[in-house]
């Protein structure tokens, strides 16, 4: 007997795993269908609303009733919400704000890795105490500056995309430096070092030999500022006055609050609109993203 | 550096004289237009760092900071200068500008005095063009007697007046017509609001038979800092901000001064204002806390869940988280509002018709926070799973099965290594997360607003208000009124706590040591 059980006793063992294993995946599984329907479900709802031309906050179906693209149509036609002129106005600040920022990264982060200079320590010191800073929490004092900067330049003050670009720029000598200087720390000497003895001026070496092997890190760091900028709902709700300067963020903001139950699928489309554009870039570039996130070269959130 | 080009050169001073010739045009605009004196300072100051920096040679690596320090210099240590300086003031709604500027727009108001300086008048109007008119003004007993025109004085002879007739007035004027006190009541409505004749002395017309002098209202007398009224004879003196009579009546504008730390004080200790700010102050950590809390707990969960490299669909799942963290949240919160919103919300009525009862998210001050931790919660917990996913995966798998050998258990074994070694690595991406959150206004403004509001709460503060959007409704608010000074304080006292987290950081992470390494 006690030889006939040795062998039931071990293939009970290997089964009660497969068992472990088959519930841990049903586990699994269930967790992930949850999960699943909780992230995507405001998308899905908003998709629905934005398709049901009775333009109301109450649900029907997830295909509603005579379907239509009625709330896209009067979102990109309509005068009183000039939509498209806040996605541009969007787009516009987003992109010079996170190119310029980058460039402006990309020089100090240069500078710190490569030369040795007195105040150093200090400036890289300051570059990190500067999160305590942020544009975004004196409000007060930028309200007024780019007010005093408009009574000289009005293309620089409140009401202006330049102004609000500018106040996006103030924390540029901030904490991305570090995580560019980290990056530019790993590319070797070596290769300066070479271009040098070729006759490369510091500026041809940044430029020409650098810049191109930094590009991944530039694009996400660029590409997180992008988003950051169309995001901020702060700034620019403080800084631009006119229908015709709000970024999306105010724009579509105002809107719904203005007519929130009965236009809701208008807002519904528009939303839709302004979400894609970053779910997109996220989806594009998760993994540079996740990679980043995980080993802390990229600041989050 | 050594062997510089002179194209180089050429780039190099050329930039640099562009750069001063906008600097120099920049403060002679502003002098001119009587603007701000301390951004004409602050801009002066980046114009000379930047040359010292550009012609120095010994500040060469310098100059590759030259724009992040000059913004540096212009968007965070003037503000944060500035609103240091402000936090000791009273600069708000009735205090916005400063004394000399609150004295010479008194000196400005004029008053018109009831019998002295009156004149009757008669109004010639211009042939060709029906809006200009000149107006002959005299006295009583015709001792004065000018004729005016919108900001000017005319003699007769200019204008080649005809002879005065019995009236004391001219007969005619070419290319004038004379209005007969009849024709004269339709204009009178525009002409009243001409100022006739030298603009600090302007004479305005009051009713068909009366035109007047305007006097100036306030005198100011530098020496005893008070303002005389010179209509009542009431004196003013300068209290706190405002010109105050001494049964304590006040004169607008007023002008912004230094109070010291009365700002700081009424943080605390004023019974109206402190209420709602020690409220604020609390949530505000409550909330950056509990939102770290959750997302974090969930986020791990699930990253133990799916941390099996063979689960296929793997990248399905990751992907679907991917989207809470790439919907601007400004977007997504507006989005969780309508779902929410107690009447229509698609979730608020599958409970109500599931459980026959619905809490209401927005107008009760517990159930808003819990609906604010719900979204947050949404917003959040795909950001921690992707950093715990990273932080779980870089654990050596040696130490589970050397922990395995020795018997431990799958608690122990989490309790022990895992949590343990994830900390070292998500450590300080919480401090960051906390740092974000208590200053996450988008969420808090577009949930609710702050609201619902905190009732008799002087100051416009709401339960769910942290103290980043307390500032912004302090100072932005319409309504009540504004008040900077206020705004400023908190500000400081935000500035302090992130000092502290940043400090934390600091020592959590090491940076000084790689600071001194890398150096």
């Amino acid at each position: 007997m006690s030889s006939l059980t040795k062998p039931a006793t071990k293939t009970s063992i290997v089964s009660s795993k497969r068992n472990q294993h088959i519930a841990w995946r049903v586990v699994q599984y269930s967790v992930a269908v949850i999960v699943i329907a909780y992230c995507l479900f405001p998308i899905v709802w908003i998709f629905s609303a934005s398709i049901d031309p009775r333009n109301s906050l109450q649900a029907s179906t997830l295909i509603p009733p005579n379907a239509s693209l009625d709330n896209y149509v009067f979102l990109l036609t309509n005068d009183i919400q000039p939509y498209k002129l806040w996605m541009w106005n969007s787009v516009k600040v987003s992109s010079i704000s996170s190119v310029l920022s980058v460039l402006i990264t990309a020089l100090s982060a240069y500078a710190f890795s490569r030369f040795r200079f007195a105040g150093r320590r200090t400036l890289l010191l300051v570059t990190f105490l500067l999160q305590v800073f942020p544009s975004s929490l004196m409000i007060v004092a930028m309200f007024l500056l780019l007010k005093d900067f408009g009574d000289v330049v009005p293309a620089l003050g409140l009401n202006s995309h330049a102004g609000l670009i500018l106040t996006y720029l103030g924390g540029v000598l901030g904490i991305n430096v570090w995580l560019m200087k980290g990056i530019l720390d790993t590319v070797p000497r070596a290769l300066d070092e070479s271009a040098k003895i070729d006759g490369a001026t510091d500026w041809q070496i940044f430029w020409m030999i650098i810049l191109p092997l930094i590009r991944p890190i530039m694009v996400i760091i660029a590409i997180l500022t992008f988003v950051g900028t169309w995001a901020d709902f702060l700034l620019p709700q403080i800084l631009l006055q006119d229908t015709e300067k709000f970024t999306l963020a105010v724009g579509l903001i105002i809107f719904a609050r203005q007519q929130f139950a009965q236009n809701w699928g208008v807002f519904s489309a528009g939303a839709l609109m302004g979400a894609l554009p970053t779910i997109i870039i996220y989806l594009l570039v998760q993994d540079y993203i996740v990679s980043g996130l995980t080993s802390g070269a990229v600041k989050g959130e | 550096m050594k062997s510089e080009s002179v194209s180089s050169i050429a780039i190099r001073l050329g930039s640099l004289a562009f750069i001063d010739a906008l600097a120099i045009w920049f403060i002679y605009r502003l002098i001119s237009v009587g603007g701000n004196p301390y951004i004409a300072g602050m801009i002066a100051f980046i114009a000379i760092g930047l040359n010292i920096l550009v012609l120095s040679d010994r500040l060469y690596a310098l100059r590759w900071f030259a724009p992040g320090l000059a913004l540096m210099f212009m968007l965070v240590v003037y503000p944060v200068v500035f609103t240091t300086y402000t936090a000791f003031t009273n600069y708000g709604t009735g205090n916005l500008l400063s004394k000399d500027l609150a004295i010479s727009q008194l000196e400005k108001q004029t008053y018109v005095p009831q019998e002295e300086g009156t004149y009757s008048w008669t109004a010639f109007q211009a042939e060709a063009d029906v809006g200009e008119f000149l107006i002959w003004v005299q006295s009583a007993d015709q001792s004065e007697q000018i004729l005016v025109g919108p900001g000017v004085e005319r003699t007769l002879e200019e204008v080649n007046a005809g002879p005065l007739d019995a009236d004391g007035i001219p007969e005619s004027i070419p290319g004038y017509t004379r209005l007969a006190r009849g024709q004269t009541l339709r204009y009178l409505t525009d002409l009243g609001a001409i100022p006739f004749g030298d603009a600090d002395d302007a004479i305005t017309i009051q009713n068909l038979d009366k035109a007047a002098k305007a006097q100036p209202r306030y005198t100011y007398d530098a020496a005893a800092d008070t303002l005389l009224n010179n209509e009542t004879g009431v004196v003013y003196k300068a209290q706190d901000g405002r010109f105050t009579s001494a049964d304590g009546q006040q004169i607008s504008p007023g002008y912004y001064i230094n109070i010291g730390t009365e700002n700081f004080q009424r943080l605390y200790n004023s019974p109206a204002l402190a209420g709602p700010f020690v409220r604020v102050f609390i949530w505000t950590f409550l909330f950056a806390a509990m939102i770290v809390l959750i997302t974090f707990v969930a986020g791990l969960m699930l990253a133990i869940v799916f941390n099996d490299p063979s689960l296929p669909g793997r990248k399905i799942i990751q992907s679907a988280m991917v989207v809470p963290y790439a919907v601007p949240a400004f977007i997504s919160v507006q989005v969780w509002r309508g779902l929410l919103n107690p009447t229509f919300g698609i979730i608020m009525e599958s409970m109500r018709n599931t459980f026959g009862w619905a809490p209401n998210l927005f107008s009760d001050p517990t159930w808003a926070r819990v609906g604010i931790l719900f979204v947050g919660l949404w917003l959040g917990f795909p950001y921690m799973f992707l950093i715990c996913t990273g932080a779980l995966q870089s654990i050596p798998s040696d130490i589970y099965e050397a922990a395995e050998v020795d018997g431990a258990s799958s608690w122990q074994r989490f309790r022990n290594i895992t949590l343990p070694l994830l900390m070292v690595a998500v450590g300080p991406l919480l401090i960051g997360s906390f740092a974000f959150n208590f200053n996450n206004f988008t969420v808090i403004d577009v949930y609710n607003e702050g609201g619902p509001p905190i009732p008799n709460s002087p100051t416009p503060a709401g339960h769910t208000d942290i103290l980043i959007t307390y500032i912004f409704r302090l100072a932005f608010s319409g309504g009540r009124g504004v008040d900077y000074g206020y705004a400023s304080a908190i500000t400081i006292v935000i500035f302090v706590i992130l000092a502290l987290i940043v400090g934390f950081q600091f020592r959590y992470t090491r940076v000084w040591e790689e600071v001194s390494e890398s150096v």
